[in-house]
Parts: structure tokens; C-alpha cells; sequence
């Protein structure tokens, strides 16, 4: 119990002083998982949007594909990456691996799916009532998904937001092909684990809090747009 | 006026359409020779959305040809203008509404902005024009689908029970807007199950039940005694099934 308490007066005070090397860590964190969820988002959004508007052979398996691809355990995603980069690897002369970059890649491929099938569930539900107006004006294909990208954005910023919780607060993967470098390719997540199993309890319980924090705004951020949204459509 | 409709005559010919075995519309044929209102009146499930959808060309024809001056459904879609029985329009403001469809058909943004400001003035909505909507009354939102229509400048009207969700005043509101539509010269179609409606808009009607053309005669003829039986017993207020 004391320890605890140890550990968490440790914590306020690198909170309050704002630590530099906790300020650092959480800085890389939000620019590793924003660059991800950004660029998944510019993959995800017309991928989904395209998969719910068109008719195509397998379109029923890659819907499903998409789903289950929702919920990939990130160390396995982490180990493909790793394979991809590593210096035997087919992409190892990038010299990525242990890089921001590669914890980029690796958070991108987590959330692309979590995007793409929550933007491929919005677009299709919307274009159920929008198909008959849409084909009347002689929309084109792309001009049916911007309509319908632009008119779902607020259950679309949702999905990102999701995409973004998820990416902010995986561990597995960006340990694998990270490595945990100290100044380099520590996160908040893998600072966690490390400090932990050092014991050093202040700094990954100043972090946690950091974490807790993010997650509990992420998800008010989520609620708020959502209630907006539901308004909106009276 | 227009005096010379290019969309005239509307000529449909022996028009079928099929669901899972089932014929909703059943060999169907009729020549509309003049501007100014049809209805397409009938009871409910007559198949009256499912006809104008496919002289819109939004469904495919199982047989038979509709044709337009002589032109395919779809050379001539975009001389034609839908308005739904719900209202759908987008989550935007009502400016942006009409907006969406000029950009569609790629008007310069002053001519965007000119055609706004006309059309929500010609349906009276010039100062909802900033609000969303999905936030209109039914009546708003039903008037800003025709405004929508009318930016378009088409040649062709086809409304789907266009107030079938509305109260007499906003019902009012529309029809006097769907008037003014016809009297510029345009083309109008209209579905509707409702014999008063037909009788203040139509100039001629068009009777359906059960997927079948029963009856077409001018509107004053039609309301004074229709010849088929069963397009009497629907005038004189019987549920016809």
C-alpha cells in the first residue's frame, strides 16, 4: 500500500512539473498514433465507401474480411511488420525497423480495418436512403461517395476517433517493431510495460494516468459527435 | 410557355416490371401527348411509384419501351427532376441542398449562387437558407425538394405522393408550388392515391390498380363518371383493393 501511494505521489509530481522525459514520450505517442490514424483514415474512408457502394465477385468475403480484421491482436501484426522490415526482410533495405516510422505502419495497419469497415457500415446504411435522389441526379460513382463521405461526417469522425483510442493505447505491436529506444521509439504503452517490470511504479503510473485521460476524452469526444449527430437528424 | 415539349409525346408500350415472379406493373401502355399535370391515381400497392420510377429510369424494365420525344429513359433522365414521397435530403443546410445538385451538373459558382437565391425565393424559403434541412418542418423540407427540382430547370416533373405525410397547409404550400411548375411549361407526373388532389391539379389522369392501366381520360371527364367500374367505385370513396 505504501509503495502504491509512493508511486502515485511520484506521479502527480512529474505530472505537475511536467517531466521532460515524460513530456517527451507522451509527444511521441500522440505524433506516432495521429500520423497512423491520419493515414489510415485516407485508405479507410474511400475503401469503405467504395466496398459499400459497389457490386463486385467476393465483395460478401471481403466485407467479412474487413469485420474480423477489425479485431487483429496487434503482436501479430507487430511480428508481420517486424518480418517485413528486418534487415532479411523483403522491405529490410528501408532500414525502418526500429524507427517511428515502422510504429506508424505497424498502428496503421491496426486501425485501416477499424475504419474502413465502420466507414463501409455508414456509407451503406446512408446510401440506402440516398441511392434513389443520387441516381436521379446522375451522380457519378466518386461524386456519390464524396455526397455520402461529406453527409456521414460525424458518425465517420467517430470511427477515426475509435481508430485513434485503439492506436493510442496498443502496446504489441509498436514494442515489436519499435523496440522501445529510449529517446527514439519509447511510447507511453511500452514505457508502461518496461517500468513497470523495472519497478520503477511513478513514472508508469504518471503515464497511465496520462493514458486514462486520453481514453476518457477520446470517448466523451465520441459521445458528444454522436449526440450532435442524432440531433442533426430530427 | 413552352408551346414545343421536346420530352413529348411520353409514349410507353406494352411496360412490364417484375419482382421475384411478381408483376408489379403488367403490360402497361399510354401516350402522353401535352404538357401540364397527369396523375397517376390509384389505391395504394397500384404500382404508381414503381410506374414513374421507371419512365424515370431508376428501375429496368422487365419488357416493353418507354420512350420520351422519341428519346431513351436514360438519353433524357437528366431533362427530368424526382421528387420522393419521403423527402430525401441531405444532412447540409437547404442552400447546400440545391447547391449539391448544380454542382452535380458542373454550374459555375456564380451561376450556383444565382440559382440558389432564386429557386428557395420561388419556393419561399429564401430565409431557411442557412438551416439544415433535416431540421425543416414536412412541409419546408418537401418545398425544398421541388426548389431542388426547379434549380435544375427541367423539362419533366415525376413526384411520388409528394404530400402524402403532410399536413392541409404545407399540403397547400406544395401544391401550389407543383402549379407553378406546370405552368411554366413543364412537364408533371404526380402518384397520388388522393381523388381531391387529382381533381384541383390534374388535367388528365392516368388510373392503376393492381399493376394495370384501367383507365386514361382528361381529369373533368374522368371525375364526372370514369368508364371502368372499379375507377368508379374509388371516386365514390369505396376501399378498392
Amino acid at each position: 500500500m505504501n509503495e502504491f501511494s509512493n508511486a502515485f505521489r511520484t506521479a502527480l509530481q512529474l505530472l505537475v512539473e511536467m517531466d521532460p522525459g515524460l513530456v517527451e514520450i507522451v509527444l511521441l505517442s500522440l505524433r506516432v498514433s495521429l500520423s497512423a490514424v491520419i493515414l489510415a483514415a485516407v485508405f479507410a474512408l474511400p475503401l469503405g465507401a467504395f466496398v459499400a457502394l459497389t457490386q463486385f465477385p467476393g465483395r460478401r468475403g471481403v466485407v467479412i474480411l474487413m469485420n474480423a480484421m477489425m479485431s487483429l491482436p496487434p503482436v501479430v501484426v507487430g511480428l508481420v511488420i517486424y518480418l517485413l522490415l528486418s534487415h532479411t526482410g523483403p522491405l529490410g533495405v528501408t532500414g525502418l525497423l526500429f524507427t517511428p516510422t515502422a510504429m506508424i505502419i505497424a498502428q496503421c495497419v491496426l486501425v485501416l480495418p477499424i475504419i474502413a469497415a465502420l466507414t463501409r457500415q455508414t456509407v451503406f446504411d446512408l446510401h440506402e436512403e440516398y441511392d434513389e435522389y443520387l441516381r436521379s441526379v446522375g451522380a457519378g460513382t466518386w461524386q456519390k461517395i464524396a455526397t455520402l463521405l461529406w453527409d456521414g461526417r460525424t458518425r465517420l469522425s467517430t470511427a477515426i476517433l475509435a481508430g485513434f483510442g485503439r492506436a493510442i493505447a496498443e502496446v504489441g505491436a509498436v514494442i515489436i517493431v519499435g523496440g522501445n529506444i529510449l529517446h527514439s521509439t519509447r511510447v507511453m504503452t511500452t514505457t508502461i510495460a518496461l517500468e513497470t517490470s523495472k519497478g520503477d511504479l511513478g513514472m508508469a503510473l504518471g503515464l497511465g494516468i496520462i493514458l486514462v485521460l486520453m481514453s476518457v476524452a477520446v470517448n466523451t469526444a465520441v459521445v458528444t459527435i454522436g449526440g450532435g449527430a442524432n440531433q442533426r437528424t430530427v | 410557355m413552352q408551346s414545343q415539349h421536346h420530352m413529348l409525346p411520353l409514349v410507353v408500350d406494352g411496360a412490364s416490371y417484375v419482382l421475384k415472379g411478381k408483376a408489379i406493373i403488367e403490360d402497361v401502355s399510354f401516350t402522353i401527348q401535352h404538357a401540364g399535370l397527369t396523375a397517376l391515381l390509384g389505391p395504394n400497392g397500384a404500382g404508381k411509384s414503381t410506374l414513374l420510377k421507371l419512365c424515370h429510369g431508376l428501375l429496368p424494365l422487365s419488357s416493353g419501351s418507354i420512350r420520351w420525344g422519341g428519346a431513351d429513359v436514360h438519353e433524357v433522365q437528366q431533362k427530368q427532376a424526382m421528387v420522393f414521397q419521403r423527402p430525401v435530403l441531405l444532412r447540409r443546410s437547404a442552400a447546400e441542398n440545391v447547391d449539391h445538385v448544380l454542382k452535380l451538373r458542373g454550374a459555375s459558382a456564380a451561376e450556383r449562387a444565382r440559382v440558389i437565391e432564386e429557386s428557395l425565393e420561388w419556393a419561399g424559403l429564401a430565409d431557411i437558407a442557412d438551416t439544415p434541412a433535416r431540421k425543416l418542418s414536412g412541409g419546408e423540407q418537401q418545398s425544398l425538394t421541388i426548389a431542388r427540382a426547379w434549380a435544375l430547370n427541367p423539362e419533366v416533373l415525376l413526384l411520388d405522393e409528394p404530400t402524402a405525410n403532410l399536413d392541409p397547409a404545407a399540403t397547400r404550400r406544395v401544391e401550389d408550388l407543383i402549379r407553378s411548375f406546370a405552368g411554366a411549361g413543364k412537364k408533371v407526373i404526380m402518384a397520388t392515391h388522393n381523388i381531391a388532389q387529382a381533381q384541383r391539379l390534374a388535367d388528365e389522369v392516368l388510373f392503376l390498380n393492381h399493376g394495370r392501366l384501367l383507365e386514361h381520360a382528361p381529369a373533368k371527364q374522368f371525375m364526372s363518371g370514369p368508364s371502368d367500374p372499379l375507377a368508379a367505385r374509388f371516386i365514390a370513396g369505396e376501399l378498392v383493393e
